[in-house]
């Protein structure tokens, strides 16, 4: 059974409940059509949940198929480094089909960012070692896709529609 | 379930269709680690399988100087397409003819379906198996339990180095 190994800290991309008695851990792709569907999924778990779940987000960009999945985590964690992450993070899954570079840098002035610093820092790679990081820390926990769901710090196996994902969750809600 | 091959066993070699005209001895790739990854079949309807994932993480197998090679039953001209579509940058071969007879011979054979287990080993440098485990055939694996064998084999080749020396002092 895998484990997430690096656990959640201030470093990461939280929402939901500030200390959920549930930790979800999504490693994911933004160019990936299972993630899309998974987002859609992970929202409906927020709400369900409310803050009794806390959800964090990593990139585990599969670059040699997603071409466009690495620049869009950066753009995301240049949002992220002002506040955004997560609109950012909703706009790119909303909008996949239409993933691109200039998308990237469109959602980047939508969200009042600036599009000039935005592609410099896509440029200049500047969030490039965290997304590796992130990419790691997936590898050596034992990610073996995208989506994978870590529940608590365990690998969530199953299917990731939304009864099955609750249905993990509400499994480990009230265990102490 | 079966028993695959255990650590401490030599691996067996073999001689397998890495393209439709070229093939890979495991022999070839003595004096370094290489990481065998036994898998159902190529197209499995995610993106990212298996295979994607190795390719990934590639670079951190390299530096640990391991190969990786992913072996299936499907043919080398099946491979090839699907090395192509997913850009994988390392060998695929094809247990084809006779039909897995090289996954029999590791203990990574499913009879009833006729297709390759999820079972990975770690062969070391001397092609002694060091590491090997079975996925149930539905869990992907991923590639946090190789890298951990790789991590233990470069810790015990630099313990056998040191012990040597010490022993060559004394």
């Amino acid at each position: 059974m895998s484990e997430l190994r690096v656990p959640v800290s201030a470093a990461d991309h939280a929402r939901g409940g500030a200390d959920g008695r549930v930790v979800l851990v999504e490693y994911g792709d933004y160019e990936c059509p299972y993630c899309r569907v998974a987002h859609s999924e992970v929202l409906q778990l927020g709400r369900h949940f409310g803050d009794d779940l806390t959800i964090v987000f990593r990139h585990f960009p599969l670059t040699e198929i997603h071409p466009l999945a690495e620049p869009a985590a950066e753009a995301a964690e240049f949002a992220g480094a002002q506040g955004r992450f997560w609109d950012m993070h909703d706009a790119i899954y909303a909008h996949q089909d239409r993933l691109s570079l200039p998308f990237l840098l469109g959602a980047a002035r939508v969200l009042g960012l600036s599009e000039r610093d935005c592609a410099l820092a896509l440029e200049a790679k500047t969030y490039a070692p965290k997304i590796a990081q992130d990419f790691l820390s997936g590898v050596r926990s034992g990610v073996n896709g995208t989506p994978t769901f870590f529940i608590n710090g365990r690998r969530h196996d199953g299917p990731f529609d939304y009864r099955h994902l609750a249905a993990a969750v509400e499994s480990v809600r009230f265990r102490a | 379930m079966g028993h695959v091959l255990a650590p401490g066993v030599t691996a067996p070699d073999f001689t397998l269709h890495v393209t439709p005209d070229q093939t890979l001895s495991l022999g070839d790739l003595r004096g370094r680690p290489v990481v065998l990854a036994f898998y159902p079949a190529d197209w499995s309807p995610v993106c990212g399988d298996q295979m994607a994932v190795y390719n990934q993480v590639l670079p951190e197998f390299r530096r640990h100087e391991a190969e990786v090679v992913g072996i299936s039953v499907d043919s080398a001209w099946c491979h090839q397409a699907f090395a192509e579509t997913h850009h994988l940058h390392f060998p695929l071969l094809a247990d084809f003819e006779p039909k897995g007879a090289v996954a029999r011979q590791y203990g990574a054979y499913r009879d009833g379906e006729g297709v390759c287990e999820r079972a990975l080993f770690v062969v070391d440098r001397e092609g002694l198996i060091f590491w090997s485990y079975l996925s149930p055939i539905a869990v992907n694996p991923g590639a946090d339990g190789i890298l951990d064998a790789l991590d233990r084999l470069e810790t015990q080749e630099t313990n056998d180095v040191r012990t040597q020396s010490a022993g060559v002092g004394g």
